[in-house]
């Protein structure tokens, strides 16, 4: 596949990287053709796709079907006080565009589900993982190990971070967690807090990841999990291995499909029964609604 | 001899806000039972009724998973770093 070519008003916007060796006009026009879909336009995928956006990234996906509420605003930079009450995919196309109208915006204002992660992974070549639920971790990377995409993964809690990159092959996020906790063993962001702050460094290492695969410099984090304590302000590793008797990526493989996710964590489906009855589908969807 | 042990935020309140603990075992399996004795209830959110690592939850020895070691019955000595690390799951 050829590249697309800079413009000249490229030239000028993406002029310190141009000068920079490891990614010059080669690098750049890399990232014009690059596409990395995000999974929550929230904490993690705020901080990821203003700079993703920025570095001209040439096009970026926002995948969540929550509304913008004011306590997100503490946090989630993509979005702004007159965005209260509307679509966040919406609001991320607007702020995104602002900064930088070369890159495109695709929005998939829906729940990430089983019945639709592949036809809105298809297209991207890296997928960005901002999520705030086990359900859709899993999900994620059962379904990047199926299609074979890398996968950035970040999570946060109240002033610990956590990141590291899934390549196709070198493990998964079921090598590290073959099983999720029962529901309510591990308190979300909503229930047990998170430094606004937080999400933005974690978001940021993210984004950084992303474009070193993109431009295939440097050294991926992938098989390291990198852990972030805000209130130490220390950076600790440690080793992440490809599991043999990993459930999904191992030797013999027993999850060969995607799965319900919901049920696999044991939670409830989200959905009531009553939308559920309305629902005819019935599918509930882990969703990437704000924690 | 002393082996370190690191405590993440969720288990904290457990360990009197200690982010870091200083033990005498020689077992991964021995210091999670002397992080128990020394502060009740951090057992059971480490292991199971069966004693087993619970698999939302790694330990690892210098940076090193000890499921890809012996388990509980991988060998501390002076100056190991024990690792709890916990899944989470918070994006947003």
């Amino acid at each position: 596949m050829s590249l697309p070519l800079l413009t000249p008003e490229d030239i000028r916007r993406y002029h310190r990287h141009l000068i920079i060796p490891e990614v010059g006009s080669a690098g750049q026009r890399k990232l014009k053709g690059a596409k990395v879909l995000l999974i929550g336009a929230g904490g993690l995928g705020s901080p990821a796709a203003l700079y993703l956006a920025a570095a001209g990234v040439g096009t970026i996906g926002l995948v969540d079907f929550d509304v913008v509420d004011v306590s997100n605003l503490q946090r989630q930079i993509l979005h702004g006080t007159s965005w209260i009450g509307k679509s966040k995919v919406e609001s991320g196309k607007a702020h995104l565009t602002e900064l930088n109208p070369e890159v495109e915006v695709i929005g998939h204002e829906e729940p990430l589900t089983s019945d639709n992660v592949r036809r809105i992974f298809e297209p991207y070549d890296v997928i960005l993982n901002g999520c705030d639920n086990f359900p859709t971790r899993y999900l994620a990377n059962d379904a990047a190990v199926f299609m074979g995409k890398p996968l950035v993964d970040g999570s946060i809690f109240r002033f610990e971070g956590q990141a590291t990159v899934y390549l196709p092959g070198k493990g998964c996020y079921r090598c590290l967690y073959p099983d999720p906790p029962p529901p309510g063993a591990v308190p979300s962001c909503a229930e047990a807090g998170v430094l606004g702050i937080l999400p933005g460094f974690v978001g940021v290492v993210q984004a950084i990841e992303a474009v070193k695969l993109i431009l295939g410099i440097g050294e991926s984090i992938n098989g390291r999990l990198i852990l972030f304590d805000a209130l130490e302000m220390r950076m600790r590793e440690v080793r992440i291995r490809r599991d043999p008797e990993c459930k999904v990526c191992g030797d013999n493989p027993t999850v060969t499909e995607l799965i319900d996710y919901e049920e696999f964590c044991g939670m409830p489906h989200r959905e009531s029964s009553v939308e559920r009855a309305l629902d005819d589908d019935g599918e509930a969807a882990p969703g990437t609604k704000a924690a | 001899m002393a082996i370190k042990v690191l405590i993440p935020s969720t288990l904290r309140k457990l360990t009197g806000d200690q982010s870091l603990v200083s033990l005498e075992s020689t077992t991964v399996g021995g210091c999670l039972a002397d992080l128990d004795a020394q502060y009740p209830g951090i057992g059971e959110r480490l292991r199971d009724e069966e004693g087993e690592i619970r698999r939302f939850v790694n330990i690892y020895v210098n940076g090193d998973d000890v499921r890809f070691l012996e388990g509980p019955a991988t060998p501390l000595k002076a100056g190991d770093e024990v690792s709890i690390v916990p899944a989470m799951a918070g994006g947003s």
